[in-house]
């Protein structure tokens, strides 16, 4: 549904996005996660043809955003970051407007703005004029608007930004809801909101993608960092050796902890050798009271993934300058 | 060019809905009234509308600046223009939409002039041909106004900077080059003629048709507009 070649966006001298490629099929949620400044936006903008990339190709439903920009804005719905609206419209005569703009005659505005008040839940407020509604509520109207022509393919930009912790969970369900019917790509800054709503995730950091996959296989590529940790009473330099023997350890770290030795285990990915541990211990009659394993998070491998990113540009600025 | 329609009536809305609008509305009501009070309702002058048309021609250098600054430069700052620009919407669609809704609301504000008419032609009587003239006159000189104030709000997000640049550039083409075509001698005063507003309207409120002024006015307004949609599209490579 849609598929990026190589896009690549300058900002004065500054690359904004550096050759990001991806595609999403049909009937996806795809999160598109990264810290600030990370290219999302402006991914986002080229994608709904707000702004034209400097080379690489993007097309959604197989149009060219740059040459058949006028199809894919009548198949897309996009929510952008801040919702912009024209707070001194009514929320009914915004959506009308909106809704003669995509073609929509009479009846079909009067069947669509019934719709899309249903699902972002404005009955309450449909006739308020805008500058009198909260944040959460205007998203709310952002959000109807961009579904009011039932596009093919739904872009939000930051959709829980700014939201109570209850909107955001509404938010949330709403967004899998839709799912159901639309092809989505919702960019995020912030981890579980991803994790929660999304097929997959594409990791964005310094204008490149780091990383990309769904949360599961983003989990499974982490686990070669996840580790036993295991506490144990006994000579600490003979426990050590003991478990360094053991198959499947590759590293262990000793910490005393008032009597007992706490063991930092790094193990291998193919092989839990948790069971071994235990046995060694048993015979060679040492205490064990405790042994675990410690998957790291997603939330981890996020925050090491893009700061290794920052990192290393910052390292290249930092050569820039010397030079 | 379907969607000029639903363009142009949120653009009237929205100026109607805009305090700025009445503001420069009353002000511009008030100083034609001048003119009609201190030149035509006094007492053994002429019974003509010419000092107060041409008087609101010059109004007007700085009225519809005002009227305009808010068109493109407000969706730039509110960043509605992002939600506009990837609507199935063309930049042409747009800048027309603000251009008509702007004319509109120009027109509606002309109208309440005539009373001015109504009050001459009542005790003095007035040829309607000439007065009708004016106005087509003051249509006119109000499109392309209108025009050189959307290319001037286009340019910016601040509504002040559009304001001054709209001044800016129909004070050059009326006071600045009327000054100059007096001044000057032979063809500097032939070109300067060409595009000298002043004159052209002139013509109109003299009570000649000219169709060089006619011409002179439309493709003013065609040049801004155009203009206008060529900064809207350049600056999405910005």
């Amino acid at each position: 549904m849609i598929h990026v070649q190589n896009l690549t966006k300058y900002y004065g001298d500054r690359k904004a996005i550096d050759g990001i490629s991806f595609h999403i099929q049909e009937g996806e949620i795809v999160g598109f996660l990264g810290p600030n400044g990370a290219g999302k936006t402006t991914t986002i903008r080229i994608l709904t043809c707000y702004m034209p990339a400097h080379s690489g190709s993007a097309k959604i439903a197989g149009f060219d955003v740059f040459t058949q920009s006028m199809d894919v804005r009548r198949i897309i719905g996009y929510l952008p970051e801040n919702v912009p609206l024209y707070t001194a419209m009514r929320v009914r005569e915004y959506l009308n407007f909106r809704g003669k703009l995509h073609g929509l005659d009479h009846n079909a505005r009067a069947a669509a703005i019934k719709r899309v008040t249903e699902l972002a839940w404005l009955g309450d407020f449909i006739d308020r004029p805008i500058h009198q509604l909260s944040k959460g509520m205007k998203q709310r109207v952002g959000l109807a608007d961009a579904l009011l022509h039932d596009p093919k393919v739904l872009i939000l930009d930051e959709p829980t930004v700014g939201l109570d912790p209850t909107q955001i969970r509404e938010t949330r369900n709403l967004i899998k809801k839709l799912g159901e019917r639309h092809t989505i790509l919702l960019s995020s800054h912030i981890l579980p909101e991803v994790e929660a709503t999304c097929h997959r995730t594409i990791i964005v950091a310094g204008g490149k993608i780091v990383a990309s996959g769904s949360p599961e296989e983003l989990k499974e590529r982490i686990r070669g960092g996840s580790r036993i940790i295991t506490e144990i009473a006994g000579p600490s330099s003979d426990i050590s050796t003991a478990l360094k023997s053991v198959n499947g350890v590759k590293k262990v770290e000793v910490q005393s902890v008032n009597g007992w030795n706490r063991l930092l285990i790094e193990t291998n990915r193919e092989r839990d050798p948790r069971e071994d541990i235990v046995r060694i211990a048993s015979q060679k009659n040492w205490s064990l009271r405790e042994i675990r394993f410690e998957h790291g998070s997603l939330e981890e491998f996020f925050v090491e993934i893009t700061a290794r990113q920052l990192a290393g540009a910052r390292a290249d600025d930092a050569k820039e300058v010397t030079l | 060019m379907r969607n000029v329609v639903p363009l142009t009536q949120r653009e009237l809305a929205a100026t109607f809905f805009s305090p700025v609008a009445y503001i420069v509305a009353a002000v511009f009501l008030i100083t034609s009234g001048y003119f009609f009070l201190a030149d035509t309702l006094v007492s053994g002058h002429e019974a003509t509308l010419r000092p107060m048309i041409d008087g609101m021609a010059r109004i007007l250098v700085f009225a519809i600046p005002l009227l305009t600054m808010r068109a493109l430069a407000d969706e730039f700052s509110t960043g509605t223009i992002e939600t506009l620009m990837t609507a199935p919407v063309t930049d042409v669609e747009v800048v027309l939409g603000k251009f008509f809704g702007q004319f509109i609301f120009y027109a509606a504000l002309l109208v309440t002039t005539v009373l001015h008419v109504a009050i001459v032609w009542h005790y003095g009587g007035i040829e309607p041909g000439v007065v009708m003239l004016a106005y087509v006159g003051l249509l006119l000189l109000g499109a392309m106004f209108i025009a050189v104030g959307l290319f001037a709000s286009s340019l910016t997000r601040y509504q002040l900077l559009a304001a001054l640049g709209g001044i800016a550039i129909l004070s050059l083409l009326t006071f600045v080059v009327d000054q100059l075509a007096r001044w000057g001698g032979g063809n500097w005063r032939l070109v300067l003629g060409y595009v000298n507003v002043i004159g052209h309207f002139e013509d109109f409120s003299k009570g000649f048709l000219d169709s060089r002024s006619i011409v002179f006015f439309l493709t003013g307004t065609i040049l801004f507009l155009f203009l206008a949609v060529k900064v809207l599209e350049s600056r999405r490579w910005r």
